[in-house]
């Protein structure tokens, strides 16, 4: 453990200052001014967020049901909510979701880590010992802009196209395949896939605090959900750039 | 030879003792709600008795201003109480009743306090357990939802409400939310890391008080209408005791040297269940709640310097010294006499332990009887912090444990109204010489700190200010608060130009050794004068050769102990003059040539049935007495006896 | 035994700190963490060094003053025990042992291993109370409380305010210690009338002040009194609901 004797705490020298927030007549608004506020925003976009990585991994387990299915899936997801809503309006109102859900993440999770910043002061010398804390957990922020990047670039990727060559609207499987057929992406979607992991394994589990869902009877469960889930989220996602690698799906 | 002055008059109202309180708040000048917004008043301290005189002056209107030397109020050295706080509540329909209280705390206290204050307590300690569950003090509960109760210190009635071990924190706690209330309201100006070391006194009348701001070293006056010092018991002038580190008595100490009369200082309580010191730089002693006596049984080996581990010493090889003495009391005698015994048998040769100075208290036989999970239900809270601090398993061995001073029934004189000898000066809590007389009963002390502060202090304080009002306080302009400034700035310099070889605390344990074997548990004449002839030697010899580095201005613990330290010393001796001037046995006090024939405490009422108040008279000449004739009319003085 | 320390040394609140190396000699085992501190301060008298400043008062786990940071880890490698019940046996012969001050924004140094902890007063003075002017106190036994609510309320009540919690929170939050008293108060039947008050008015004063919870759970394992942290749901929950309800009261009021 290094020890250098001379160090500056500037933090610890300012005079403490109360952090002031500005005040609004709307609950809501007032709310998310609060870092309890913050916190719940970011749990409920959270489950948003997780409820749809979850989906989207079980379908895309279609592809090892071959190309016809996951095409099927593919269209099937425009068709979402037909005949009620026209096609592709279910689509895009999931994904409107989806995108606000991922933008207020994202700003709540800045705001918070501003906050935080601003509440410590230098830290210890010796390096903490820490008794609770995981890796996970102390480096939400860092595997969440990971996963943030992906998402982007995962778009263009299989979405829009514009980051895959050989790109042919409507063919999810034949573009899946082609992605990951260069190794360099592949890697990309496992290690998103694994920070991916590492952010639910504490996310999913700080949610049920965050959200005040706490019960003596199911408390002990909250962890072995939260592994669970992240684990075959991982597992599943991870499969597929190396089923493709792997030759077994092609 | 005593020099012995007028005598003080307690005030105590006339008319039955079960009417004197009533009658004397009907009596009592008021102060109208619009009126008491002029009058500002001085609390010094924030312990249960400061914390809820406070809040609740400042809940009837005046302007309060609020000062500890803790760095939060919460940190007070009540937060350390375990055991419980007595109350007449009879819920256990076991016979308890406000008079029996008030007989049981007399009677205890040996008859040396003063009945009308004694029943008064008893009266208000009913509204106490009220007026702290309403605010959400989490006292034990019965399954049905009401309040439990346990008898405690061998009451025969259970009135102790507790609160699992920590009942003084869970209290304090109740009182210092109140208080923050009030601070957030802005009726109490709170003033934290500032300790008081001067009374100003103008006219005969308590004007206001020096402190000084333990962070920047700065030196301010503030008046007032009134002064109320809370600050707390004197125990730490043993150096060891179960008390807090920082529990001082500098604030009565320079009230006392201000005029303020310090009553029956020889008065002090040695709590026998705490773990003995196991080394030279041993720095505070813990108490191990009395409850323990309850199916402990207490013993020493028959043979001297025993040198075997107590499970290798049989049955019919112990003598279990208290069953033996008092049959029918056994285990359970007063604090009092438990002590005493210990230390007999410690002085024979007979201790336990590494350093031969502790007894046993023994489960064996109960986990036996009841078997290990009963026990663990009752105590396992006590027997890990003895585990955490011995390294000792209680439930395989014995625990060792010796008496240690714990609490002080002396303090500043106050009469029937709390206020002390110099008008404007009023004294609550373990500060003044309480209603506990020569012995306190285990509970009591918590109930007469909330009694004093919440319910007794914020009506008699009244009836002083009443007479004042439209005079504002005098201006901390005046000589009287420039000269005590300069008093107080000259001691500062004084402490650090010495420049000694010895610390500060090092003078404090030598004190604390000469205090404690001459004047500890047992006392006599000769031992007495020795102390008389080596405190002052080693106090002129502290002011020669201390040794404080650092500055005034500066967070500078090693300044603030100086201070108090020096007041222990004067202190030391006063006590030491009282023991020997009180030719008698009671209570705490023990006196080795007045003991019956089978060496229980013997008590000369025809002489000593008064409260012993000294006047300072300066530092090398000999304090005045002046004396508070007792009378009992209720509760005839007999013998106590728990053979 | 012999050990090394490293303690953060600061002369007041205005200047730099540093870590100075003290060697330390034949220490007894049976001594308290703070009676070795005792030890090391007597003898630095001696030498004419100024002893090191360190908050301390009961020495029995029940003040809260004591606190510091010992090898990384708030009151030392002890679970669920105060600085001032820790002891020397907990360490063995040839350590090192590296003393620092808590850390955190509302924590300023005042000397050496001495911080402020004002900050907490001021979440107290916020709504850490119930309202009940003194006289004014029904009956104790009018409003039984079902045993089980009384002993949750005492777990939270026990909190001591070390600012431990504080202190080993990555955010520097303070969620542990006020979730301990909004939960305290919140739990008991004397306690509803303030309850959407209290909760809305300490949440945001703390927030004023400490950083926000991302749930490392490092205050439950650093709090010499173990509060748990479903304390800090519970005060999450509460704080919901004490934004809506506040809005309705102050809206009925018109
Ligand atoms: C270990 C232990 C256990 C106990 N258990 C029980 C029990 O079970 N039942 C019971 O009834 N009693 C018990 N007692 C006794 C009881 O706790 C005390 O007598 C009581 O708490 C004293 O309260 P207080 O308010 O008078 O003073 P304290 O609580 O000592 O408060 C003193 C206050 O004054 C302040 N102060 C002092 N001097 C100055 C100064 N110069 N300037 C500024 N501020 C100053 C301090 O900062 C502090 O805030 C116990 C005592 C001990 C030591
Ligand atoms: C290896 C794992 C993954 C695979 C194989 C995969 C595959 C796909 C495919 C094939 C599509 C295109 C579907 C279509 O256009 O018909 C898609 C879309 C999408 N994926 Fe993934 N995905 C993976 C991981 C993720 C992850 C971890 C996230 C988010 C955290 C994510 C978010 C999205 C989004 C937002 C879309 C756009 C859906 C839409 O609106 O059309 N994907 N994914
Ligand atoms: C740029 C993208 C992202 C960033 C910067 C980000 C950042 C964060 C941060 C800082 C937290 C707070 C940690 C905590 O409170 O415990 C958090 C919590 C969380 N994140 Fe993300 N995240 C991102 C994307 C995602 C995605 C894509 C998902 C889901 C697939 C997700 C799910 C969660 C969940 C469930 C929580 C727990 C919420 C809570 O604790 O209340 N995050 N995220
Ligand atoms: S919650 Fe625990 S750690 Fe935090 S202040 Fe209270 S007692 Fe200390
Ligand atoms: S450690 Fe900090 S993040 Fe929350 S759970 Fe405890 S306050
Ligand atoms: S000194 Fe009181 S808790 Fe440690």
């Amino acid at each position: 453990m290094p020890m250098e004797t001379q160090v500056d705490q500037p933090a610890a020298r300012a005079p403490v200052v109360p952090r002031t927030r500005r005040r609004s007549r709307n609950w809501l608004v007032d709310l998310y001014a609060s870092a309890v506020g913050k916190k719940y925003v970011m749990a409920i976009t959270g489950i948003v967020l997780i409820g749809y990585v979850f989906a989207h991994m079980v379908g895309n387990l279609k592809v090892y049901m071959g190309a016809e299915d996951m095409n099927h899936y593919g269209e099937w997801l425009r068709t979402l909510a037909t005949p009620a809503v026209p096609r592709t309006v279910g689509l895009w109102g999931m994904r409107i979701v989806l995108a606000a859900s991922f933008v207020f993440h994202v700003h709540a999770a800045y705001g918070l880590t501003r906050i935080n910043q601003a509440a410590r002061a230098g830290g210890y010398l010796h390096a903490r010992d820490y008794a609770a804390a995981n890796f996970a957990s102390r480096t939400m922020r860092w595997t969440g802009v990971i996963v943030g990047l992906f998402v982007i670039f995962h778009l263009m990727d299989l979405t829009w196209g514009n980051a895959n060559p050989d790109f042919v609207r409507g063919l999810p499987y034949e573009n899946l395949v082609a992605s990951f057929e260069r190794t360099p992406v592949a890697f990309a979607y496992i290690v998103a896939n694994l920070a991916l992991g590492l952010h639910l394994y504490h996310g999913t589990w700080s949610m049920f605090q965050s959200l005040g869902w706490n019960h003596p009877r199911f408390n002990h469960l909250r962890r072995w959900f939260a592994a669970g889930f992240a684990l075959l989220i991982t597992l599943g996602n991870v499969s597929f750039p190396i089923a493709v690698m792997a030759g077994i799906v092609e | 030879m005593v020099m012995e002055t007028t005598p003080l008059d307690g005030r105590v109202p006339s008319g039955p003792v079960q009417d004197k309180w009533d009658n004397h708040r009907f009596d009592m000048k008021l102060v109208n709600p619009a009126n008491k917004r002029k009058f500002e008043v001085i609390v010094i301290g924030t312990g249960l008795a400061g914390a809820s005189a406070s809040a609740t002056l400042a809940e009837l209107g005046y302007r309060v201003k609020t000062f500890t030397f803790h760095d939060s109020p919460r940190r007070a050295h009540s937060i350390a109480a375990q055991g419980g706080i007595n109350a007449a509540k009879n819920y256990k329909n076991d016979g308890d009743s406000i008079y029996r209280l008030f007989y049981d705390t007399v009677k205890g206290g040996d008859f040396r306090a003063r009945e009308a204050n004694v029943y008064r307590l008893a009266q208000i300690s009913l509204e106490i357990i009220d007026q702290c569950v309403a605010q959400g003090v989490p006292f034990a509960r019965e399954y049905g939802g009401l309040l439990d109760t346990r008898s405690f210190g061998g009451a025969q009635v259970s009135r102790t409400f507790y609160a699992r071990g920590q009942t003084g924190q869970q209290l304090l706690l109740g009182a210092y939310q109140a208080l923050m209330r009030q601070v957030g309201l802005g009726t109490v100006e709170l003033h934290t890391r500032t300790e008081m070391l001067d009374v100003v006194v103008v006219d005969g009348r308590a004007a206001g008080v020096i402190v000084r701001d333990l962070v920047t070293g700065e030196i301010t006056s503030h008046s007032a209408h009134a002064v109320v010092l809370a600050t707390g018991g004197y125990s730490n002038v043993f150096y060891l005791s179960t008390n807090a580190k920082l529990s001082n008595a500098t604030a009565i100490w320079r009230a006392h040297r201000k005029g303020a009369a310090f009553a029956n200082p020889c008065f002090t309580q040695i709590h026998p269940t705490c773990i003995p010191a196991n080394e030279e730089f041993q720095s505070k002693l813990t108490l191990m709640s009395e409850s323990l006596r309850n199916d402990g049984r207490v013993w020493v080996p028959k043979q001297f310097d025993d040198p075997r581990s107590p499970d290798q010493i049989p049955e019919d090889e112990r003598d279990y010294y208290l069953e033996r003495r008092y049959p029918s009391f056994g285990n359970l005698v007063p604090r009092d006499v438990a002590s005493r015994a210990a230390k007999r048998v410690v002085d024979e040769g007979r201790g336990v332990g590494p350093l031969k100075n502790g007894v046993y208290l023994d489960f064996g036989a109960a986990i036996e009887r009841l078997g290990q999970p009963v026990i663990e239900e009752r105590y396992s809270n006590l027997f890990e912090m003895y585990d955490r601090i011995t390294d000792e398993n209680p439930y395989k061995m014995p625990m060792r444990i010796y008496p240690a001073p714990h609490y002080t029934m002396g303090g500043l004189w106050v009469d029937y109204d709390l206020m002390s000898s110099i008008p404007g000066l009023f004294v609550i809590g373990e500060a003044n010489f309480s209603d506990h007389g020569a012995n306190r009963l285990g509970a009591s002390a918590l109930m007469q700190g909330l009694a004093d502060g919440y319910f007794v202090l914020p009506y008699t304080i009244g009836n002083d200010l009443a007479a004042l009002l439209g005079t504002p306080p005098v201006d901390t302009g005046h000589p009287a608060f420039q000269e005590a400034e300069q008093g107080v700035r000259d001691q500062i310099q004084r402490f650090l130009s010495i420049k000694g070889t010895r610390s500060v605390d090092w003078y404090h344990r030598e004190l604390g050794k000469i205090v404690w074997d001459q004047c500890g548990m047992e006392r006599s004449r000769e031992g007495l004068e020795k102390a008389l002839s080596e405190i002052p030697a080693l106090r002129d010899q502290f002011w020669k050769d201390v040794r404080v580095l650092g500055q005034n201005e500066t967070l500078n613990q090693s300044l603030e102990k100086a201070g108090r330290v020096a007041d222990f010393f004067e202190l030391a001796e006063l006590l030491v003059r009282d023991a020997l001037h009180r030719e008698e046995s009671c209570g705490g006090h023990f006196r080795v040539e007045h003991q019956t024939e089978d060496g229980e405490a013997l008590r000369h009422d025809d002489e000593f049935s008064y409260v012993a108040a000294w006047e300072w008279a300066g530092p090398d000449s000999e304090p005045r007495l002046r004396k508070e004739p007792l009378e009992f009319e209720y509760v005839k003085p007999s013998q106590r006896s728990y053979k | 035994m012999n050990l090394t320390l490293r303690v953060w040394r600061q002369a007041g609140p205005a200047d730099d700190g540093r870590m100075e190396t003290y060697e330390v000699t034949d220490i007894s085992p049976d001594m308290s963490f703070l009676e070795m501190l005792d030890v090391v301060n007597e003898r630095l008298i001696e030498e004419d060094i100024e002893p090191i400043a360190f908050e301390h008062d009961c020495r029995e786990g029940i003040c809260g003053s004591c606190g510091m940071m010992i090898n990384g880890q708030p009151h030392g490698p002890m679970p669920a025990t105060a600085t001032c019940q820790l002891h020397m046996r907990s360490f063995s012969d040839g350590d090192v042992i590296d003393i620092e001050p808590w850390r955190a924004h509302s924590f300023p140094v005042i000397r050496d291993l001495v911080v402020d902890r004002g900050s907490f007063d001021r979440i107290i003075e916020a709504g850490g109370f119930i309202g009940v002017p003194t006289g004014s106190a029904p009956e104790a036994n009018l409003t039984p409380v079902p045993k089980e609510v009384a002993d949750v309320a005492f777990d939270a009540a026990a909190c001591i305010g070390c600012g431990a919690c504080v202190a080993a929170c990555p955010n520097s939050a303070a969620q542990l210690f006020t979730a301990a008293k909004v939960s305290h108060l919140n739990l008991l039947p004397q306690g509803q009338p303030e309850r959407w008050r209290r909760t809305e008015a300490m949440v945001e004063t703390m927030e004023e002040f400490f950083g926000s919870c991302t749930n490392h759970g490092e205050c439950e394992r650093a709090c010499p009194k173990s509060i748990s942290i479903d304390f800090i749901a519970l005060m999450n929950r509460d704080y919901l609901k004490a934004k809506r309800k506040n809005r309705r009261l102050a809206s009925q009021q018109g």
